[in-house]
């Protein structure tokens, strides 16, 4: 565990064995070979990079290169148990129809974030008057990737809107896992286990 | 074509039946083998060849003399390393390098010529399965394929989907466009044209269809290539002048290179097979076998059943483009298939897939892995 990203091992944690998974934004894959490893999960991926696919496809994993504001829509209905969009919500044009996408082609998904809310972000965008540039949010303005940035009270009000339940969620700073209490001005980086009714 | 060389051949022993509803019988493959096979058989790789292809993956070509086709992929310590596998290569039936096609010999001591039956795709991979019968090789670690290739890869699966334990299809398509049998229609009316066609009745003639079966080629190879690697390549230099000759002569680097590619082309190929096997590939709808949808084709591979695929295109091929692998890989989604795919960046066009695309060659060997 100890090699997975703090909310990446959230999720291992929380992934239940022999279940089906599509990692959304698998990058190099760590996440989808740990799950196959220790959770004996049928693993799947998509991945926009075409260099970060081919080191999937060498680990043995089945990633489909592919943008997720346009492709996830090609999946069937609950082909999945879990889907899993880690640090990509903020990147997406409209995370709104991504959240559909993810549960409506998975049962439960789990979505991690970096919050904008976190004190650093807000004492520097407070007192330097720049979009802040921090440990969680380490790329200028002009090139991030990240276009819609969005804080855990944001999080929440859009799932409220959107009649989804929260299973579970999980807090950050760094490495360190840290309460619910205040995670809007303390966390770095939100997880959050999402479901609907349907 | 030349003399026949000595071809490595095996005849099946059941009749192969076909789509059109015939029965072939005394079906003859020839095939190359290159690396040893495991004592469990685990370890066979069967490869596709294209349209012009042949058995000579990894090993000169008697004809020409040339290296094996993919030899750059295929050998030892290469992404298909046979040190590892036992690769095969089979010349698929309706071909013309030793494998029953259109020249030979009929029952009637005739050679086949138009009597021989149109065959698909499907026919082709039924022959290559009816070889592995005779090899006593029940499942694959792997098909692969590019091109038509691709196709018979993807036809193995659907068709036969406990032979291949991994299928990988590369720069290919489910199904002939309309485009792709426009291309087709051209080159066949061509060779059609040639006087020295007469109905497919040349063998044993002097005079065979060499200049439409070159101008077959010719149109061919354009759609194979990119603009960009055209351009690149030739631009608008003249073929060894310094000025347009105001005539017809080829004044064109490009003009030249063509006219060289057809005319090498009708050394190594039979005219009548061009027909047969364009025919194939322009027939080949894998949905439609399967009810319409593609999905359904792959419905023998589930998430804990059957095969592991692998789909790559690359960016510049506009015969097959991206788009048609997208699709193979939305079915194979649909169908809950294990499968990568990955658009490769290559300036070659089509015929990336043959040349030096370092990219491939670690998504190749990665899978194979």
């Amino acid at each position: 565990m100890s090699m997975l990203r703090p909310d990446l091992a959230a999720i291992a944690r929380n992934v239940a064995p022999g279940s089906r998974v599509l990692d959304i934004g698998c990058a190099d894959g760590t996440l989808l070979s740990h799950l196959r490893e220790h959770n004996q999960v049928d693993a799947r991926g998509m991945e926009i990079k075409p260099e970060l696919v081919e080191r999937c496809v060498a680990r043995g994993l089945s990633v489909v290169q592919g943008d997720a504001d346009r492709d996830l829509s090609e999946y069937p209905d609950k082909a999945f148990d879990y889907t899993i969009l880690s640090q990509t919500l903020q990147t997406a044009e409209r995370p709104d129809r991504m959240l559909d996408q993810l549960l409506r082609v998975g049962r439960e998904a789990f979505v991690s974030f970096p919050n904008f809310a976190q004190w650093r972000t807000r004492t520097a965008l407070m007192f330097g008057g720049r979009m802040p540039v921090t440990r969680a949010l380490p790329v200028s303005w002009y090139e991030t990737d990240n276009i819609h940035h969005v804080t855990i009270a944001d999080f929440r009000e859009l799932i409220a809107k959107m009649d989804v339940e929260i299973e579970g969620c999980w807090f950050f700073s760094g490495e360190r896992a840290i309460s619910g209490i205040g995670a809007n001005w303390r966390a770095e980086f939100a997880v959050f286990k999402l479901s609907r009714n349907d | 074509m030349a003399t026949a060389p000595a071809f490595n051949t095996l005849q099946l022993s059941r009749p192969l039946p076909l789509d059109c509803g015939q029965e072939l019988a005394g079906v003859e493959i020839a095939f190359e083998t290159y690396g040893e096979l495991a004592a469990d058989k685990s370890n066979a790789i069967l490869i596709c060849h294209a349209l012009t292809g042949d058995q000579y993956v990894a090993s000169e070509h008697p004809v020409t003399g040339k290296p094996g086709w993919w030899e750059r992929t295929v050998g030892p310590g290469k992404p298909i390393d046979t040190d590892r596998f036992h690769v095969i290569c089979a010349n698929v039936i309706g071909s013309c390098m030793g494998s029953t096609g259109p020249a030979s010999i009929a029952d009637d001591g005739a050679p086949y010529a138009m009597r021989f039956p149109v065959l698909t795709i499907r026919d082709m991979v039924r022959g290559l399965v009816g070889l592995l019968d005779e090899l006593g090789i029940d499942q694959l670690h792997t098909v692969v394929g590019g091109s038509m290739g691709g196709m018979q890869a993807l036809s193995l699966a659907a068709n036969f989907p406990e032979r291949a334990a991994r299928v990988l299809a590369i720069a290919t398509t489910a199904r002939h466009s309309a485009q792709n049998i426009a291309f087709h229609e051209v080159g066949r009316q061509a060779i059609m044209a040639d006087p020295n066609w007469r109905g497919g009745n040349y063998y044993g003639d002097e005079k065979t269809p060499d200049a439409g079966l070159s101008v077959a080629r010719m149109a061919a190879h354009i759609t194979y290539l990119s603009e960009a690697g055209l351009t690149d390549k030739f631009g608008r230099r003249l073929q060894d002048r310094d000025a347009k000759s105001f005539g017809f002569d080829a004044d064109f680097q490009v003009e030249s290179y063509l006219r060289y590619q057809g005319s090498g082309f009708t050394q190594r190929f039979d005219a009548n097979s061009y027909l047969y096997i364009t025919r194939a590939m322009d027939y080949f709808d894998l949905a439609e076998e399967h009810g319409g949808k593609l999905a359904d084709a792959f419905a023998g591979h589930g998430r804990d059943s059957g095969a592991r695929f692998c789909v790559i295109s690359f960016d510049t091929d506009w015969l097959y483009p991206t788009a048609e692998s997208r699709h193979i890989v939305h079915a194979l989604n649909a169908a809950g298939a294990p499968v990568s795919f990955v658009e490769l960046s290559a300036p070659y066009g089509h015929d990336s897939f043959l040349l030096d695309v370092p990219a491939l060659d670690r998504v190749i060997e990665g899978f194979l892995r």
